[in-house]
């Protein structure tokens, strides 16, 4: 079966009950997203498909052969870090780490989602083609990304100077 | 097979990129809020976590657990599991090796010290019975279903209503008296003209560390290596080797990343049975829990039944203080989760009764979260002195200023250091507190009705014996500190190299810190918040010998020529003598001089003797405001400020998080967090991310975290540390708060909107 993971082709057989999760943990090994459930309850194990965020370990690999995955170690540029992997070290936004790689993951997808004028619970106005960065908003959209040692200040600060600056411009 | 496995060390980067509050200070880089030193590999994915190393041949396993709290296994049919495609192994106590049972923190690391599947017996719901290895996860996960147990169960003690009558004083509390008795305490309530008498209850807790407990274990002969996500190396690495009777030289455990771990990640059966198992298939396990299998399988935060009586004179002061209870515990852990804690330090009274007793259930063995004792304790006592206030007519915040004690009030000690009325004035005044109305219901907006609440956070000093320290010189200016302690997301790492670096007068990008391997110098448990201030004291031993040694070196043309440890101290990267200034010379030079490439000392730290001396505690003011909404009865956190007074503080930034953090699992402790269990069965019946509520992004709001930073005059460097002292205090001003929007007193955790409507 043929994967597409960070702009690279890998040719793996896994098992056909192997999680998305699962087949870049322990096939590619690409440790950087992280398994906290292994449920869909944590965000841990957040990564893109298509631009689009997903809970890995909901999904089966062999549902994602031939689309374009990113995962948190194809976030860097050759300039180096992505803004917001930047922001999360300038606002320590995290302590021990482990949820870190699915919160910066969730954030990317959720920046593409304000874009889009998705809305959400909070949303006010849900003909809005486009939606304001607000903290709460950010914090209702990133509720599914849960983070134990309590760095959500960190991390809402961090998307926010991320992309709310960006959309202003 | 051959595996390099490489204990990890930073070195802070040059960069100040993300510096707040201006710039660095190089001079002294103590208290500046340098960025993580380990910040680029953690928001990179590169931070490697127990279940992370890949190793040659490698096998999966799975666990199965009991469906029973007491009995005996009757019969185990793994036939089908052995047939599964890709099983190696189905280990079980018919086959399971002899293993000696696990030493009992601080003896070793083990939870329990009931042994590991050596019999038949069953000692609670789900206590692991069969473990699989098989080629794959997925092929250990379904052979574990296929496992047929059938149990003859017994008579469980489940219920805490039937076990609490039979409830018994342990022969003590983590050392301390189980029972303190000044005064006859009942006698002067019962003759108080104001009296507050009620019983709180707070529930079961789990930590729930976002990474899941994994290790990756490797024997090669009677050699092991473990990779395992732990709070404490070092007894790891004696409790295993005694569990296999083998020498601890022979046992080597690395974690140099360890994801949350909150007082859970100790030795539980899992490792055991994980690294029984790699020895009998001859190739490396990993083994992760599932996130069920963390709830089965290690302990929480017990539960607890507290009395708190205050009896007060008419000016205020008490005349009575009485904080009883009872905690469940197992037979074979010593965790009584001691609650009356906060009670023997924080408040002046002329009668004293603080007591508190265990009930023994078939439960898993419960043990130390986050501030175990006072976080619950705290809950208790503080909403009591809410109350005691509001019976008074006084603002809670005079009430603490009118029992404020001169020394200890139980021990006697003097205070090491203590400003917990200033911390709470400078709260006050940054909160708006004068602007809070006393009466309940008085504030509302729409369907939602407001209420700010205060109460004091305490937590002790404590530093753990036993550490050493290693510093290594090089001779191209770079220092090393090498200890076995952990980075569970503290900063450890960061700020150490920002002491060293303070100690030997280094820029701190010339400081590795090394940590998180057993090889290393023995370290200390990440536990007790004791960290900091341990680590401390071997360095400032390993540098006094480092300096020994420096001056032994320095020939006979060298400035420091004929001076001794007491004329010189550390100066811009070498020594020069206190008083006669210009008599220096580098680190670099001196070890040129001698011909030596690398200079190393290492020396155990000092007896930890300062609090048998002194009553040393950390003290706050935790703040917060509530909306309560009147049609749902859903609590939010509107705000939150605390002021604390926790001695120095090494990193601005690394302390505001942990402080927040520990915070936030105080909002979670207030309103959401419980771990229900089944009476009936002893079965644990939210064993899921999706059914225990840790507070989320919106569950939080914008924390302001302050404190004084006044140093401890009898600490290492005045540091009393900091994890755990977020969570006390946090559970008893949301109750306040949401007395003060709502006029109901809740006096049972969690504060759910069912207890509200």
């Amino acid at each position: 079966m043929h994967f597409n993971v960070n702009g690279r082709d890998h040719e793996v057989e896994p098992d056909s009950r192997t999680s998305l999760l699962d087949l870049l943990r322990e096939h590619l090994r690409l440790t950087g997203t992280k398994k906290g459930c292994d449920q869909g309850a944590c965000g841990a194990c957040t990564v893109l498909v298509d631009g689009v965020r997903i809970n890995s370990c909901l999904a089966l690999a062999v549902q994602y052969q031939d689309r374009a995955i990113t995962t948190v170690e194809g976030l860097e540029a050759d300039s180096g870090l992505h803004a917001l992997q930047q922001a999360f070290i300038a606002h320590d936004g995290f302590q021990c780490g482990y949820c870190t790689p699915g919160q910066v993951c969730s954030a990317i997808g959720m920046a593409k989602e304000l874009e889009r004028g998705i809305p959400s619970a909070l949303t006010e106005d849900l003909c809005a083609m486009s939606m304001a960065w607000t903290r709460d908003e950010i914090r209702e959209r990133m509720s599914g990304n849960l983070c134990r040692c309590g760095a959500y200040n960190g991390i809402v600060t961090a998307i926010e100077t991320t992309f709310a600056g960006e959309s202003a411009r | 097979m051959s595996v390099s496995h490489k204990s990890v060390g930073f070195q802070a980067r040059k960069s100040t990129a993300g510096v707040a509050g201006g710039k660095p200070d190089a001079e002294h880089p103590v208290g500046e809020p340098l960025a993580r030193v380990d910040g680029p590999l953690k928001v990179r994915g590169k931070a490697r976590f127990a279940a992370e190393f890949a190793l040659e041949n490698l096998t999966y396993a799975a666990l199965s657990y009991s469906t029973i709290a007491k009995g005996r296994i009757a019969s185990i049919n793994a036939d089908e599991a052995k047939a599964a495609p890709g099983v190696l192994l189905v280990l079980t106590h018919e086959n399971v090796s002899r293993l000696s049972p696990p030493p009992l923190f601080p003896e070793g690391a083990a939870g329990s010290t009931l042994p590991v599947m050596q019999d038949a017996s069953i000692h609670w719901n789900g206590e692991p019975v069969a473990l699989v290895i098989a080629e794959s996860q997925e092929q250990a996960d379904r052979a574990a279903r296929l496992i047929r147990v059938t149990y003859e169960p017994e008579i469980a003690a489940i219920e805490f209503e039937t076990v609490r009558a039979k409830a018994k004083a342990p022969k003590n509390i983590l050392g301390e008296p189980t029972c303190i008795a000044i005064g006859d305490a009942e006698a002067a309530l019962a003759q108080a003209p104001v009296r507050i008498d009620n019983i709180y209850r707070t529930p079961r807790h789990n930590h729930c560390a976002i990474e899941l407990h994994a290790l990756t274990a490797a024997w090669e002969g009677d050699a092991l290596t473990v990779h395992d996500s732990t709070q404490m190396v070092h007894l790891t690495q004696k409790t295993l080797a005694k569990v296999f009777g083998v020498a601890e030289q022979k046992v080597r455990v690395l974690a140099p990343f360890v994801g949350g771990a909150f007082g859970n990640k100790s030795i539980w059966n899992h490792q055991i049975l994980a690294i029984a198992a790699a020895r009998m298939v001859g190739r490396p396990v990993r083994l992760v829990l599932s996130r069920e299998g963390v709830f089965r399988e290690t302990g929480g935060r017990t539960l607890t039944e507290q009395r708190v009586a205050l009896g007060a004179n008419a000016d205020g002061t008490l005349a009575a203080l009485i904080h009883t209870g009872i905690a469940g515990m197992t037979a074979h852990n010593d965790c009584p989760e001691q609650f009356t804690f906060p009670a023997r330090h924080l408040y002046a009274a002329q009668t004293f009764l603080l007591s508190q007793k265990v009930a023994e259930l078939n439960i898993v063995a419960n043990t130390f979260m986050r501030a175990p004792g006072e976080a619950v304790g705290t809950f208790a006592l503080e909403c009591a002195m809410d109350e005691l206030a509001e019976a008074l007519n006084l603002d809670p915040i005079e009430l603490r200023r009118l029992l404020e004690p001169d020394k200890d009030p139980v021990s006697g000690l003097p205070f090491s250091q203590r400003s917990l009325i200033e911390a709470y004035r400078r709260g006050a005044e940054r909160f708006g507190w004068q602007n809070r109305s006393p009466v309940p219901g008085a504030r509302s907006e729409g369907e939602w009705l407001i209420g700010q609440g205060v109460a004091t956070a305490t937590y002790p000093y404590h530093r753990f014996p036993g550490g050493v320290a290693k510093i290594r010189l090089s001779a191209d200016g770079q220092a090393t500190v090498q200890m076995g302690v952990h980075e569970m997301g503290m900063g450890t790492a960061t700020v150490q190299a920002q002491y060293a670096a303070e100690l030997l007068a280094l820029p701190v990008e010339c400081v590795t810190f090394e940590y998180g391997d057993s090889s290393l110098p023995s370290g200390v448990v990440a536990g007790g918040s004791c960290q900091s201030a341990s680590i401390i004291a071997a360095v400032n031993a390993a540098c006094e010998a480092l300096f020994d040694e420096l001056l032994k070196l320095v020939g006979h043309k060298s400035p420091l020529t004929g001076l001794i440890r007491t004329d010189v101290e550390a100066y811009r990267g070498g020594i020069r003598h206190r008083r006669d200034t210009d008599r220096f010379q580098s680190y670099v030079a001196i070890l040129n001089q001698a011909g030596k490439d690398v200079l190393e000392c290492e020396a155990p730290a000092s007896e930890p003797s300062e609090a048998k001396r002194y009553s040393m505690h950390s003290y706050g003011a935790q703040f917060c405001e509530v909306r309560v909404n009147t049609v749902t009865g859903e609590t939010r956190v509107s705000r939150w400020l605390a002021s604390f007074d926790t001695g120095r503080i090494l990193n601005a930034r690394t302390a505001a998080s942990q402080f927040r953090g520990g915070i936030i699992m105080g909002i979670g402790l207030a309103l959401t967090e419980e771990t229900f269990f089944d009476e009936r069965t002893g079965r644990i019946m939210n064993p899921s991310l999706a059914e225990y509520h840790v507070p989320v992004h919106l569950d939080v709001p914008q924390i302001e975290v302050m404190w004084n930073g006044s140093p401890d005059p009898q600490s290492p460097y005045g540091v009393r540390g900091i994890g755990e002292i977020g969570i006390t205090g946090a559970g008893a001003a949301i109750a306040n708060a949401i007395y003060n929007a709502t006029g109901r007193r809740i006096r049972e955790l969690p504060i759910t909107l069912d207890r509200l409507l």
